[in-house]
């Protein structure tokens, strides 16, 4: 059987889904890890140490900004009663 | 004791409000004059969650007592990296909900499926499946509800000085009653005022701290005077090492895919706007809540110096920092992560028994052997009697259960993990993979566990899942594929 139209979007919105996590990863990862873990050398922003500010704080909120955008712009409303489509082997 | 009677006050309304909540939502179920409509109401709500109502029950679900007590506990201990480790839940909601969410509302609209179970039923065919399903639901839920039940008495115990079992009562049986009284739809409208209350309680100790400390930049300048690694990401003592950390990706990230209180509101949702608005939502509120109670613990740290046990830091932090009309307003915070955490087990061991056990097994499916009548009284009596066990077993914890709570997160990853995505997502997925899968995942959770064998310095779950996907695929190219026609529901 062909693939349905609807299973077809479900599985976009799941690739995107998916990029967007391992992204929330990749930005996670490298800021907590790359500004060296000798506290005397920490520079501040906000009174945060410099890692914590991007890694927990810029990187929620990004996430969530990100994330807002995808699923405004690139999700689609679907019926999930399919009524419309008409399944013949109901 | 004015004290003290002010700090309830405020309690005891909140719980009142959850009451009048259950009853309304009593009347839905009501209403439903037949057998499979009941069920659909009583175990589902009718599928009728809009956006805010849907993020808020999938997180509150997973927010729990180890949110709100446990991990700011550690945190105060060890410092921001543990809140580095707690930003790894962030993504939860979104996960959860995007990769399942769509997919798991159609198929559980074709196949009209009310549970997790019904769903590996539909796809497998295979009362193996199904019996190892239920068993697994049942005994980790249970351990993790003691355990909850647990935590929230400590707490109140704590916090108001009031003994651990007064709390114990109120807010045990509180939670038992609205769950039976109003079902599913009772659980994720209550689940939604929790975390409103969890989102309030957590600003106003957040901003607490943060005034009695003097500041951000004083507060940090004070840790770093009593510890300067409690400012870096791998903790006081190196205790966070990376292996260690990166096992939560596993754990807490993408294995939360397998844990079946969060995936299975994604079969009740009313209509795809719903679950677009509740990612964002969902993730926004789980980020702050997780942010803002381990930043409580890392900063307590500098407030209160020298509380000796973590679990004792955020309690503490409260009684000491705020009046006790807020200390009263903020408690009912972490008992509200732990009643709507709470309360979405019970409801879904009921469904396990009254509809994927005795409905399908001894009444065989048939309504008539099953008349509404019956199946209300008899769905009511379940939620009730399961809960009040479990209320009872706090009361005198029984070391078994609340040994095998330890395992019961991970657990259930490791059982529902490999059946519901490749399920999902996997043409090839049969009920022999699905079926060795479930077992030798948990079995080897139990080992590395017990055992204490670990793999390159990671948790016992990554190795566990591990095992469990490629017994999952070996089995499934052993079995006998499954039929088209399932297939085709699945759109494989």
């Amino acid at each position: 059987m062909k693939e349905s139209a609807i299973m077809r979007t479900a599985k976009k919105e799941t690739s995107i889904i998916i990029g967007l996590y391992i992204l929330f990863f990749a930005w996670w990862y490298l800021t907590a890890y790359s500004f060296g873990d000798d506290p005397s050398d920490y520079r501040y922003i906000l009174g945060f140490p410099e890692w914590f500010f991007y890694s927990c704080i810029i990187g929620y909120v990004g996430i969530s900004v990100l994330l807002w955008i995808c699923v405004r712009f690139f999700f689609t409303d679907i019926d999930l009663e399919e009524k419309k489509e008409g399944r013949e082997n109901d | 004791m004015i004290e003290r009677t002010g700090m309830i006050l405020p309690l005891v309304l909140y719980l009142a409000l959850i009451m009048g909540i259950a009853l309304w939502g009593n009347t839905f179920s009501r209403k439903k004059s037949d057998t499979s409509g009941f069920m659909e109401e009583y175990f589902i709500g009718s599928r009728s969650m809009g956006g805010f109502v849907l993020a808020m029950a999938v997180i509150t679900t997973y927010i729990s007592a180890s949110s709100f007590v446990g991990g700011p506990g550690v945190a105060y201990k060890v410092g921001l990296g543990w809140i580095l480790l707690s930003m790894i839940q962030v993504p939860t909601a979104f996960l959860t909900l995007g990769v399942l969410g769509k997919r798991f509302a159609l198929i559980a609209r074709r196949t009209k499926a009310v549970t997790i179970t019904d769903f590996l039923r539909a796809r497998y065919n295979s009362d193996y499946v199904v019996i190892a399903a239920s068993i697994a639901l049942l005994v980790f839920f249970m351990a993790s509800m003691l355990a909850q039940f647990i935590g929230g008495a400590r707490l109140f115990e704590s916090i108001t000085g009031y003994s651990y079992r007064t709390g114990l009562i109120i807010f045990g049986i509180t939670v038992i009653i609205y769950t039976t009284v109003g079902g599913f739809r009772a659980v994720v409208l209550t689940d939604m005022i929790q975390g409103i209350m969890m989102l309030f309680a957590s600003v106003a100790l957040l901003f607490a701290v943060t005034s009695a400390g003097g500041g951000v930049s004083n507060i940090m300048d004070t840790l770093r005077s009593i510890d300067p690694d409690l400012l870096t990401p791998g903790g006081a003592g190196d205790s966070i090492p990376k292996p260690f950390i990166l096992s939560f990706w596993v754990l807490v990230g993408f294995g939360i895919l397998g844990l079946p209180q969060t995936t299975q509101k994604c079969l009740g949702f009313k209509d795809s706007k719903s679950l677009h608005n509740a990612m964002v939502i969902g993730t926004f509120v789980v980020g702050f809540v997780m942010l803002a109670m381990h930043l409580i613990g890392a900063m307590g740290r500098a407030v209160i110096p020298g509380i000796e046990i973590g679990d004792l830091a955020v309690p503490t932090l409260t009684v000491k920092l705020m009046s006790p009309f807020w200390a009263g307003i903020f408690i009912a915070g972490p008992l509200a992560a732990i009643m709507s955490t709470v309360d979405s087990m019970l409801i879904m061991c009921s469904a396990a028994i009254v509809k994927d056990l005795y409905f399908h097994y001894i009444a065989h499916n048939n309504p008539e052997l099953l008349p509404p009548s019956k199946v209300r009284s008899m769905s009511f009596t379940v939620t009730c009697v399961v809960g009040v066990i479990v209320f009872f077993a706090a009361m005198k914890p029984p070391s078994l259960l609340v040994w095998i709570n330890l395992f019961a997160f991970g657990g259930l990853e490791a059982v529902f993990f490999c059946p519901t995505i490749f399920g999902l997502y996997w043409k090839r997925a049969n009920s022999t993979g699905a079926t060795l899968s479930m077992i030798t995942g948990c079995a080897a959770f139990f080992w590395f566990n017990i055992t204490k064998t670990s793999i390159a310095g990671t948790t016992a779950i990554v190795p566990t899942l591990l095992i469990s996907v490629i017994v999952f695929i070996a089995g499934s190219f052993l079995g006998k594929g499954e039929k088209t026609e399932v297939l085709e529901i699945f759109d494989l």
